[in-house]
């Protein structure tokens, strides 16, 4: 019994420590899906804990928060897609850009609010629950039903983002317009609108992450809050091969990652933690070399992915 | 014609603030009694002192940064002007580059918060050797260089003690950044003052191998307190952790700077720094022409570190016997590295009665009975 709860508050905070990777990365699948690489998740993350944690603090509503953090997420999209989609500008270069920017941003907005903290009302509203009976089921009981509904979000949102993509009218078109702009083009889907529309749900969703953890996570304001999650996102899109549904497994695993280590070093076994921060990016590059190698078509990258999209030139 | 009287007003007034400064640079006395003339109008002082900060984080982190920024804020009250950089990276060029920026605001007097600037900062002082420095938490000095620190150790031992007198459990939780003799010192004293009230706690150790990252923080404390500890002490520089246990219920106590707002219904005290007893007894050793390079590590008796105000939550009895320590550290009766002191397998590392000289607190590299963890390589 013990041994199983321990097992079970293990993957709570597993789940927890998934959450806001979670969202970044089914929020960098939807973006890539549509031929666009953004490494600007790190900045949108910021961007959206900024803005969700000002909001938070001067509203005290739980819902304005979550969606001023989306529309911040949006509003870095915005500029992204600006300049990649109608200006077809570099999108590897665009994303660094507007990760800086965007963690220049939340150090700026940060400065304003730092010092205080979550209220009481917003708290509460993302307080964990037990969901009754279930939260009692051994082993992943707590993981899943006893928590805050922003981590059930995440799982729920990662859900539907599935269906959209495969097995919805847009989904198609937006699958279409990433493996072949000018196919659909030509079959009279309207490039721009998919690309901006996708480009922008996408930024939404990595707000909503960063704001998970300034809060929920944490509920005070600390610069630079995700230390690095958005570009561990970025990392694990490929290792999820474009798939939401196994992007849910690659958050918690790198949830529980971390945990690991100090559960290990608790039964006196060293790991170099070295080791551990670079385990997401070595399973990257296994997975990168396995589906090239095996080239099984759903596990492979949109094709048009990373090229701008010109009309005129076939 | 305009211009020509702008130029002649600028030039002018570069003449006279030149000749104020030789002023004041050649004779000492005239400038002492001037200082003193304008401090009493609350005034800038009559100095060419102009000091500089070089810092690891933003000067409202809430942590340790903002613990220096405190300092800064003190020197400026005095009536010096000073300058700071923030947010600099740990790199060599990264560190001349802030130090090079705030010697050509005009800083003669600078200081580097963070262990990693010290090569940079030993790099500048060789080449401005007209430029005073002092670096801190690091070992390397020249003429025009100095080193400081804080006993902080002293202040983890009286939290040892709120902290051992709260504890049901026994058992309470450490959150620590790197291996490193200042964290292990840290856990040490921490652990020493918990067993001086409560001889049955232990301290359990996670180390997280990052000094700065909010989410990390919480995690290593989380799965402390799934373990089952009900107190959380932390060497981090967020307050993650105490937000981790104010959720779980149990206590924490801080580090750095008083931050009772973060958790409110679990925070004890703080471990803190008092940066200001530092730099304006350095500065003001700079405006009367006594600055040498030097050595600086002073604790509770120069009040160079301090146990927060206790809260409400401590349990009761505690501040008697925080004072009673404190009283005995500062009158030199109590240290908390005397023998006999144990390591973690029982064997006698101090004799009894033996006090650790500095030396081997600075460098200790080994954790005392009581703590639960192991030191990473």
């Amino acid at each position: 019994m013990d041994i199983l709860n321990e097992i079970s508050l293990f993957l709570q905070t597993s789940v927890q420590m998934g959450t806001h990777i979670l969202f970044a990365i089914v929020g960098g699948i939807i973006c890539e899906k549509v031929g666009n690489t953004n490494l600007g998740v790190e900045g949108m993350m910021l961007m959206g804990a900024a803005m969700g944690f000002t909001v938070a603090c001067s509203t005290g509503n739980p819902v304005l928060a979550v969606l001023a953090a989306g529309a911040a997420g949006l509003a870095g999209a915005l500029i992204y897609a600006f300049i990649t989609v109608t200006l077809r500008g570099n999108q590897v270069v665009t994303g660094l850009v507007l990760t800086i920017f965007g963690t220049g941003f939340a150090g700026f907005i940060g400065k304003s609010v730092s010092g205080n903290i979550v209220p009481e009302s917003v708290v509460s509203a993302f307080r964990p629950y037990d969901i009754p009976i279930l939260c009692d089921i051994p082993i992943i009981g707590k993981a899943l039903f006893s928590q805050s509904i922003y981590v059930q979000m995440a799982l729920v949102v990662a859900i539907l983002a599935y269906f959209y993509i495969n097995k919805t009218k847009m989904g198609l078109y937006m699958r279409a317009v990433g493996e072949n702009p000018a196919a659909a083009d030509a079959s009279g889907v309207n490039v721009t609108f998919y690309k901006y529309f996708n480009i922008l749900l996408g930024g939404f969703l990595c707000g909503v992450g960063g704001a998970y953890l300034s809060i929920v996570f944490l509920t005070t304001w600390q610069d630079n809050v995700t230390a690095g999650a958005g570009w561990i996102a970025v990392a694990l899109i490929i290792f999820s091969t474009w798939n939401p549904l196994k992007a849910i497994l690659a958050a918690y695993l790198f949830g529980m990652l971390k945990g690991l280590n100090f559960k290990m070093q608790g039964w006196g076994i060293q790991v170099p933690s070295q080791f551990l921060e670079m385990l997401p990016y070595v399973a990257t590059i296994v997975v990168l070399v396995f589906i090239t190698l095996r080239k099984k078509k759903e596990n492979q990258p949109p094709k048009a992915l990373g090229d701008p999209y010109f009309r005129e030139e076939r | 014609m305009k211009k020509k009287l702008l130029a002649a007003l600028l030039a002018a007034a570069c003449l006279f603030t030149g000749c104020s400064n030789n002023g004041t640079s050649s004779s000492d006395s005239s400038s002492a009694d001037n200082s003193t003339a304008s401090g009493e109008n609350s005034t800038a002082v009559d100095t060419d002192v102009k000091v500089g900060f070089v810092y690891i984080g933003k000067i409202d982190d809430g942590g340790y940064t903002q613990a220096h920024d405190a300092g800064r804020l003190a020197v400026e009250a005095m009536g010096v002007e000073t300058a700071y950089v923030e947010d600099v990276a740990e790199t060599v060029s990264d560190t001349c580059e802030a130090i090079r920026t705030l010697i050509d605001e005009g800083c003669n007097l600078i200081y580097t918060n963070s262990f990693g600037f010290m090569e940079g900062t030993v790099e500048m002082a060789k080449e401005y050797p007209d430029v005073k420095f002092a670096h801190c938490s690091g070992y390397m000095r020249e003429d025009n260089m100095s080193t400081y620190f804080g006993k902080v150790y002293q202040a983890r031992y009286l939290a040892g003690i709120v902290a051992g007198m709260k504890t049901e459990a026994n058992r309470i939780g450490y959150v620590a950044a790197k291996g490193i003799p200042e964290v292990i010192r840290g856990i040490n004293a921490f652990t020493l003052g918990v067993q001086s009230v409560n001889p049955d706690a232990t301290v359990e150790v996670v180390f997280t191998d990052t000094w700065y990252d909010p989410a990390v923080e919480k995690q290593a404390a989380l799965e402390l307190l799934n373990k089952g500890v009900d107190v959380i002490a932390q060497h981090q520089d967020t307050t993650a952790p105490q937000v981790a246990a104010q959720e779980k219920g149990a206590y924490c106590i801080g580090y750095n700077f008083p931050t009772a707002d973060a958790a409110p219904d679990a925070y004890l005290t703080a471990a803190c720094f008092r940066w200001a007893t530092f730099y304006t007894d350095d500065v003001q050793r700079a405006i009367d022409g006594t600055w040498s390079s030097r050595a600086y590590w002073e604790g509770l008796a120069a009040n160079m570190t301090y146990l927060d105000e206790l809260s409400d939550l401590c349990a009761e009895g505690t501040q008697e016997k925080v004072d009673a320590a404190r009283n005995a550290i500062i009158d030199g009766s109590l240290e908390p590295f005397t023998g006999p002191l144990y390591d973690q397998d029982g064997n006698l590392k101090v004799e009894d009665g033996v006090r650790m000289t500095d030396d081997e607190i600075w460098n200790m590299s080994w954790f005392v009975k009581g703590v639960v963890g192991t030191i990473p390589a």
